[in-house]
C-alpha cells in the first residue's frame, strides 16, 4: 500500500530523514515511533506532499507519487491529521468536513442550485452521518474554534476520513489526551482499519501504539533502527538504547 | 437631490471595488492591485463605447473580462509570494497599470473632435449616458442593479461550498492543501473573480464621471478597496456595503462641513471603529445575532418566550414591571 524507498530529507546539514525504507501492507496499522527529533513528522510531511524529499521514492498503491502536491495525493487517497491540530476555526464543524469531502461523493449529489435553495440541507445531513462516527453530531453547527480540545482532535480525524482515504496518516493523535480518550481513540483506529483503510500511526504514547499497531518501525536520528511486531521491537537492544540510553 | 443621487452612485461603485477586494481577502491575500484592475476595466469599457460605439452592457462585460484575464495572469506569479511581499508585488502592479495609462495615447477623429485616451490628459468625453438621454436617477438605478447582482452572486458563493473553501484557504493553507484543496486554483480563481468585479466597477465609474485619468486609480483608491472589507468584516458581503456607507457617506461627505478638520477626524474615526469593532462593522457575532432574530421572527412561541424572559428578568424596576404587565396583557394572560 505504501512503500518508502531509501527516502532522505536533508535540511542544510541536518539529515532529518536518512535513507529510510518501509513497506506498509494493505489493511494494517503500521506504527512509527522514535525519540523527539528522530524524523517521524518529517516522514509524514514527505508522504503527504508538504515537503519534497532530497532523494528516494514514495510509492502509494504501486504508483510513484514522489513530488506530487498535497491536494493531488488526497485525490489518490492519502489523508492526514496534524500533530498540532489545524482545523478551520471560523468554519462550522460540518463545513470543516464539507471542504474536505471526497470529490466523487459530491458529484453523486444533486446539482448546486436546488441544493443551495435548500440551505444545503442534504449536504449537512450527509455530513451529519460522518460526524456521528466521531460523536460530534450534536455540535454540527458550532464553530470549530469553540470545540473542546478532545472534540477538535476527533473533528480533525473525521475531516481526514471525509476524504475517504485508502491510506491515513495519523501524526500523534493521542497527544494531550487523557486515558479515557486514548481508549476511545484505540477503538476508533481499529474501526478505521477494519473498514479497509491502511493506517500509518505516529505516536509517543507507547501503551497505545503497542496495543494497536500490527507492525512497528523505530526511527532514531533519521534512520530506521528496528522493525517488526510490537513485542519484537520492544525487546530490540538498539531500541532500548535509543529510548533509555546505553547501559553503563 | 442630484447631490444624493451622485453620492449613491459613488457608494455603488466603491461597494463593487470593496467586494472585488473582499473575494481576494477571503483567501487570506491582501491585494493592492484592485485599483489597477479598475483602471483596466474603465479604459477598456470606455474605449469600446466611445471609439467602437458598443452598447454599455457588452462594453462593461468586456472591460470586466479583460481585467479578469489580467488578474488571472497576475495571480500566478503573485502566488509565489505571500504576506507583505504580496502586498508590495500587487502595489507595484497597480502602479505599473497607472503609469501605463499615463503614457497611453489612442485617439481617433470623430466629427470635428478627437476622442480617446490621451496620456496624462486623461480620457474625456465618455458621453454614453448623456448621448442616450439617461437621467442621473436612471444611472443610479442601473448602478445599483449591477451592485445588487454582484452582491447576490457573492452571497450565493459565500453560502455554497466555494465560500467554505475560500475561507478554509484563508485560515490555514497547509490544512486546506491536506484536505485536497488545490491552492493555486483557488487563489487564482479568487484573484480572477476580484479582477472581474473591479473591472465592472471601473467600467461604471468611467461612464458616470464621463472623464477618467490615471490619477483616479492611484494607491489611495487601492487602499480604500481593501479598507472596506477589512473595516466592514468578512462574515458576509453586507459588511463591505456597511463600511462603504460609513466611509463614503458619513466620513467623506457627511463631515464635509468640518472643512480641513475633516481629514483629522476621518482617521480618528476609522481607528475608533476598528477598536470598537475589531472583527469588522458586521462581525460574526452580529451576524449570528441577526440570524437568531430571523429564526425567532418565524417562531411566535419562541418570540413570546424570549420576550417573557426579558420582562421577568427586568421586573425588579417599576418601569420594567409596567412593560411586563403590558406584554402579559398582549398575551391575554390573567393578572394583567
Amino acid at each position: 500500500m505504501l512503500e518508502l524507498d531509501n527516502l532522505s530529507k536533508h535540511f542544510g546539514g541536518v539529515k532529518a530523514v536518512d535513507g529510510v525504507s518501509l513497506d506498509v501492507k494493505k489493511g494494517e496499522i503500521f506504527g512509527l515511533i522514535g525519540p523527539n527529533g528522530s524524523g517521524k513528522s518529517t516522514i509524514v510531511n514527505l508522504i503527504a506532499g508538504l515537503l519534497l524529499p532530497t532523494s528516494g521514492r514514495i510509492i502509494v498503491d504501486t504508483r510513484d507519487v514522489t513530488g506530487l502536491q498535497s491536494h493531488a495525493l488526497v485525490a489518490l487517497g492519502v489523508a492526514r491529521t496534524f500533530q498540532n491540530i489545524r482545523l478551520f476555526g471560523q468554519l462550522a464543524v460540518w463545513q470543516n468536513l464539507w471542504v474536505a469531502e471526497n470529490r466523487d461523493r459530491q458529484r453523486r449529489s444533486q446539482p448546486v442550485v436546488p441544493r443551495w435553495l435548500n440551505g444545503f440541507a442534504a449536504d449537512r445531513e450527509r455530513i451529519g452521518k460522518l460526524l456521528e462516527f466521531s460523536g460530534l453530531a450534536h455540535k454540527r453547527d458550532d464553530l470549530a474554534a469553540n470545540l473542546s480540545f478532545g472534540e477538535q482532535r476527533r473533528l480533525e480525524l473525521a475531516r481526514a476520513l471525509a476524504a475517504e482515504p485508502k491510506l491515513l496518516l495519523l501524526d500523534e493523535p493521542a497527544a494531550g489526551m487523557n486515558a479515557e480518550e486514548i481508549e476511545e481513540l484505540d477503538r476508533r483506529i481499529r474501526a478505521i482499519r477494519d473498514s479497509g483503510v491502511t493506517v500509518l500511526l505516529i505516536e509517543h504514547h507507547m501503551e497505545l501504539i503497542m496495543a494497536v499497531a500490527d507492525r512497528i518501525a523505530v526511527l532514531n536520528f533519521g534512520q530506521k533502527i528496528a522493525e517488526g511486531r510490537p513485542a519484537e521491537v520492544q525487546a530490540h537492544p538498539q531500541v532500548r538504547e535509543a529510548y533509555l540510553g546505553k547501559a553503563a | 437631490m442630484d447631490f444624493y443621487l451622485g453620492l449613491l452612485q459613488i457608494i455603488g461603485v466603491h461597494t463593487l471595488l470593496g467586494l472585488s477586494a473582499y473575494v481576494v481577502l477571503l483567501t487570506g491575500q491582501v491585494s493592492l492591485a484592485q485599483a489597477g484592475f479598475m483602471a483596466i476595466g474603465a479604459y477598456v469599457a470606455a474605449m469600446l463605447t466611445v471609439l467602437a460605439k458598443w452598447a454599455l452592457l457588452p462594453a462593461m462585460l468586456a472591460g470586466g473580462s479583460v481585467a479578469a484575464v489580467v488578474a488571472c495572469l497576475v495571480g500566478f506569479p503573485a502566488l509565489r509570494v505571500r504576506g507583505l511581499i504580496l502586498v508590495v508585488a500587487t502595489l507595484a502592479f497597480g502602479e505599473a497599470v497607472r503609469l501605463f495609462f499615463f503614457n497611453f495615447d489612442y485617439q481617433i477623429a470623430m466629427g470635428d473632435i478627437r476622442v480617446g485616451p490621451l496620456g496624462g490628459e486623461g480620457f474625456r468625453q465618455i458621453r454614453y449616458f448623456p448621448e442616450n438621454g439617461w437621467t442621473t436617477f436612471q444611472v443610479m438605478v442601473f448602478i445599483w442593479l449591477v451592485v445588487g447582482t454582484v452582491m447576490a452572486a457573492l452571497w450565493w458563493m459565500d453560502r455554497s461550498r466555494a465560500g467554505a473553501v475560500l475561507r478554509a484557504v484563508g485560515e490555514d493553507e497547509v490544512a486546506a492543501q491536506s484536505c485536497g484543496i488545490n491552492l493555486t486554483a483557488v487563489k487564482v480563481l479568487a484573484m480572477t473573480a476580484g479582477g472581474f468585479i473591479a473591472g465592472l466597477a471601473g467600467a461604471i465609474y468611467a461612464h458616470y464621471t464621463t472623464h477618467i485619468e490615471q490619477g483616479n486609480f492611484n494607491i489611495m483608491v487601492a487602499t480604500f478597496a481593501i479598507a472596506y472589507p477589512i473595516l466592514g468584516g468578512l462574515s458576509n458581503v453586507f459588511g463591505t456595503l456597511a463600511a462603504v456607507v460609513f466611509i463614503q457617506g458619513f466620513l467623506v461627505e457627511g463631515l464635509r462641513f468640518l472643512g480641513d478638520w475633516r481629514n483629522l477626524l476621518f482617521g480618528a474615526l476609522i481607528v475608533l471603529a476598528m477598536n470598537l469593532r475589531p472583527g469588522g462593522l458586521l462581525d460574526a457575532r452580529t451576524t449570528a445575532a441577526l440570524q437568531r432574530l430571523r429564526i425567532l421572527a418565524r417562531d411566535p412561541a419562541a418570540w413570546r418566550r424570549v420576550m417573557g424572559q426579558l420582562a421577568s428578568g427586568a421586573a425588579f424596576s417599576g418601569a420594567h414591571a409596567a412593560v411586563r404587565r403590558r406584554i402579559e396583557s398582549w398575551r391575554g394572560s390573567p393578572g394583567a
